[in-house]
């Protein structure tokens, strides 16, 4: 295990732990307490829900239903797309549920809750009202093998919560050495506005514990440690509780310093353990990995009370009169829910996610998704639009509040100048978007969209040279192939001119030659025993006069094939003149 | 379209310009008590001439005036100018160094942020080569009224009786008694200094409070967070270490270290010259490179050079280095293991 050697260990006043500390972060103002003050609240069945098929990264799931067919709450209508041989590429999938009972109107295209407002396959159903259940029932992972548990887990469509929705099936297995130090639960929630894990937290923390075991069972963890910011002391408070009422020793809660993002999987994995996981790299194979709490509940909710993840607890914040919390259906329209918390006249954009890292919804007639942790009402107050940009004067507000600890500027200058060898020479890629620059940049310069643009050309450059590179490939293949058939070409045609000489010879003496045995297949049979030298030749001429005609394959030749070309003719010529001396040669 | 983050800091370039310029009062007030309200007309004069000559830029490029104007960048440059020169300089060569900062140093480079020499230091430098005769006006303490100051400014004074009123600053003492010790009497570099009645305490009377000014302001860029440690203590860490060895060994030929910490424009540079962020290395190691190579240079150019004081070639000597510096002192990236540059072909 790699364990950084920093010496910025810090130790926080309510725990024995020692923590460690991650560069940079910023403190943005949280504006949580609005939306902590009331319960959960349990969002109606809406009359109609849409429901994306593809939710995840991974294949989109294949429709199990159509028009008209008749579903029941919790009933898969989309099969996770898993390849035959069960690859991981295959298995990257998550199943899709029906979030309520109803009759299924429509398998078509509805826009999602993308920034590009880009359509996807939904399954539309109107609700009976009945909220039927399928039959469910517990899985007892004990009883199963590894692999059946995921396949589980991954039919029952648990993905992560905390934003990224990466399917948790996959996160499942122990690194290289079949065990684990640390399972890291994500009760960080570092974003302003967002409380949906604080508040589920406070109400359901023996839940999230219960799905915390499962999940330490199947990774085989040594040691549990749940992290939460030090502004959330109701959950902190409550996990405590369930953690002293599950008698669970391995199971630790810790509050960890309030700074944007300790919620980042990386941060708080190193907060808590000291263990900086490099970019692109598995983290259990440095003895680590790390949980949404929303991801266990749903985990327990699959595993213990069989059902699958239909719904999930989204914040509604920001320029609302009645910033809460619900419980909601996948599948429910983002009105309903603003409307229920009585979005603001002078509400000018919607964001799906936080104010640092979350996306501006083209409009609010799109479903909550897995993904969806927040929906937070914009408005010229709430979120100004940023003042002019000025140039960058490079001075290091940037790198300072990197939590990747990167040279922000830099990576500014070389995506500004498309120097995007040199962005990535600056680990480009190891920026996680978090948006502290942009934040605290003196200069007002949208940072992390230079780096998103320079992601993104650099993505379209490598699969550009991918196609370029198959393109490339096939033409080399062509032209191969082209030379071999010129070259079988010339051999045919050299047998065939052996081929006449001996019935020439043949005729002479009156006996048949037999072709060489190599070439015979390709050789029609020689005509006739009666067949003259002349009636031979004018054959050949003949053949030859048909095959000036047709397009040849002889542009684009390399200079070796041009040379053979020549030769071989250089020998037709030949032997037409052996065999009639008075024909002028061909030029 | 705005993206995330949709939340920002109340940041600007201008606050930070402003809290720099703030940051100089204090060593201006000095200024102005021991020697007189010359240094305000001369701040006064290069902010007009910088104002004057960004407004002209600016439109020329076709640039957002007010935008750029009140960014106050073009000010601290102006006041650096004046507070580097001396107080009774002429005001056209005020003004002319001023337009050359401005017009040469920055904007024919690119404008704010994209100078790779500060422009300050390439204004000291230029004038310091081409008119080192206007270049040692340097006032004594008490010895002129304000309207005899005004008066040697504004030409309206005659050459012979600003002899009488100049004085020779500590450096320039300093050169002076490099110059006799060995060849007169066998004095230390102090005992020369200390009949000399330009020094104080620490430095140059009056001239150590002004350095004092100085630091008392760049502490406050320090826990404002403008500016970092780094570049300030290398600065005068290297300075202060340097001179230590140097006038232990041998201190028949080399001044102190106090002496060079509070004598010159070493506290200006400290923490308002070899701090302008355009210029100087970026990385924190960089930066304690960068600050020690001025410090280093300037303690060989006051020590060995023609110069009285060398910080302005030892700044721009340096601000050539930065890209080298820069790039070779990258920061480990979280995760990675120190210096695995992602080398991409």
């Amino acid at each position: 295990m790699e364990v950084s050697g920093r010496g910025d260990q810090t130790r926080h006043h309510t725990l024995t732990m020692r923590l460690f500390d991650f560069n940079g972060g910023v403190k943005p103002d949280y504006q949580k307490e609005a939306s902590t003050q009331t319960p959960i609240a349990v969002s109606p069945t809406p009359t109609f829900l849409v429901i994306p098929l593809h939710q995840n990264i991974g294949g989109t799931p294949r429709p199990l239903v159509g028009a008209g067919d008749h579903v029941l709450k919790g009933q898969r209508i989309g099969a996770a797309d898993v390849a035959a041989d069960g690859n991981i590429r295959g298995n990257m999938s998550s199943a899709i549920h029906a979030s309520s009972s109803g009759r299924v109107v429509a398998v078509e295209m509805r826009r999602m809750p993308h920034p590009s407002g880009l359509s996807a396959l939904c399954v539309v159903i109107e609700t009976d009202g009945r909220d039927e259940w399928i039959a469910r029932q517990p899985f007892d992972y004990r009883s199963h093998t590894a692999a059946e548990t995921r396949d589980y887990l991954r039919d029952a469509g648990i993905v992560g919560l905390g934003g990224a929705a990466f399917p948790t099936h996959m996160k499942t297995s122990p690194g290289k050495t079949g065990r684990l130090d640390t399972l890291v639960v994500n009760g960080a929630e570092c974003e302003p506005f967002i409380t949906c894990d604080d508040l589920l937290m406070r109400e359901r923390a023996d839940a999230i514990l219960q799905g915390v075991a499962i999940l330490r069972d199947l990774l085989a963890a040594e040691r549990v440690l749940i992290g939460i910011e030090d502004n959330k002391p109701e959950a902190i408070a409550a996990m405590q509780a369930a953690t002293r009422a599950h008698n669970s020793n391995d199971m630790q809660v810790i509050a960890v310093p309030t700074r944007y993002p300790a919620g980042g999987a990386k941060q708080l994995i190193r907060v808590l353990t000291g263990i900086e996981v490099p970019h692109g790299e598995r983290s259990t194979d440095y003895g680590v990995q790390c949980f949404n709490v929303g991801t266990a509940y749903a985990v327990h909710e699959a595993i213990n009370l069989g059902q699958p993840l239909i719904s999930r607890i989204v914040t509604v914040a920001g320029n609302v009169a009645a910033p809460r919390n619900y419980e909601v259906l996948i599948g429910t329209s983002m009105k309903t829910l603003l409307a229920q918390s009585q979005c603001l006249p002078d509400t000018d954009r919607l964001i799906m996610g936080g104010p640092m890292m979350g996306v501006t919804l083209p409009d609010d007639d799109v479903p909550v998704i897995k993904a969806t942790n927040c929906i937070l009402a914009g408005s010229a107050k709430l979120f100004p639009p940023p003042p002019p940009e000025m140039p960058c004067i490079r001075c290091g507000e940037c790198a300072a509040a990197c939590p990747a600890d990167l040279q922000p500027f830099e990576l500014y200058w070389f995506s500004r100048a498309k120097l995007f060898g040199k962005a990535q020479e600056y680990h480009l890629f190891d920026c996680i978007e978090c948006g502290c620059c942009s934040y605290v940049c003196p200069s007002n310069i949208p940072l992390v969209d230079y780096y998103r643009f320079a992601k993104s050309e650099i993505w379209a450059h490598e699969s550009e040279k991918a196609a370029a590179d198959q393109a490339r490939e096939h033409y080399e293949f062509r032209q191969l192939r082209e030379a071999r058939e010129q070259q079988e070409k010339a051999a045919r045609l050299a047998a065939k001119v052996a081929a006449s000489r001996a019935a020439v010879a043949a005729a002479a003496a009156t006996a048949i030659a037999a072709p060489e045995k190599s070439t015979a297949e390709n050789i029609p049979a020689p005509t006739t025993e009666s067949a003259t030298p002349a009636a031979l030749i004018a054959a050949a001429l003949e053949r030859a006069r048909a095959q000036q005609t047709q397009p040849q394959n002889t542009t684009d030749l390399t200079p070796e094939q041009q040379a053979e070309i020549a030769a071989i003719e250089a020998r037709r010529a030949q032997i037409r003149e052996q065999a009639h001396p008075h024909l002028p040669p061909d030029d | 379209m705005n993206n995330s983050p949709y939340l920002r800091k109340a940041a600007s370039v201008q606050s930070v310009m402003l809290r720099v310029l703030l940051a100089l009062l204090p060593g201006i007030a000095a200024y102005v008590w021991f020697f007189g309200a010359a240094i305000a007309v001369q701040i006064a004069l290069a902010s007009i001439a910088a104002l004057a000559a960004e407004a002209l830029i600016l439109y020329l490029r076709g640039k957002p005036l007010k935008l750029f104007l009140t960014d106050g960048s073009a000010l601290v440059t102006a006041w650096l100018i004046a507070l580097s020169f001396p107080p009774l300089a002429p005001w056209w060569l005020t003004v002319l160094a001023t337009l050359i900062a401005i017009i040469v140093a920055k904007h024919l480079y690119g404008g704010l942020g994209q100078n790779p020499f500060n422009p300050a230091m390439v204004a000291f430098a230029l004038m310091i080569v081409a008119y080192p005769q206007y270049m040692s006006r340097w006032p004594g303490i008490g010895a002129s009224d304000f309207a005899t100051q005004w008066a040697i400014i504004f030409g309206l004074q005659a050459n012979q009786a600003l002899d009488a009123l100049s004085m020779a600053t500590p450096l320039d003492a300093l050169r002076t008694a490099l110059h006799t010790v060995g060849t007169t009497t066998p004095a230390t570099i102090a005992s020369a200094l200390a009949n000399n009645p330009s020094i104080g305490h620490l430095a140059g009377r009056g001239w150590e409070w002004i350095a004092a000014g100085y630091l008392v302001g760049g502490l406050w860029l320090v826990q404002q967070r403008i500016i970092t440690w780094h570049l300030p203590t290398a600065f005068l860490a290297t300075l202060c270490l340097l001179a230590s060895v140097a006038s232990a060994i041998n201190p028949g030929e080399f001044a102190g270290p106090l002496f060079h910490l509070f004598g010159g424009g070493a506290m200006l540079a400290a923490f308002f010259i070899v701090t302008d962020p355009v210029s100087a290395a970026t990385t924190p190691y960089g930066k304690l490179i960068f600050a020690s190579g001025v410090a280093l240079l300037t303690w060989i150019i006051r020590s060995f050079g023609a110069y009285p004081d060398g910080i302005a070639f030892a700044v721009l000597l340096m601000n050539i280095a930065v890209p080298l510096i820069d790039m070779a002192t990258q920061p480990r990236v979280f995760g990675h293991k120190k210096n695995d540059r992602n080398r991409h072909e």
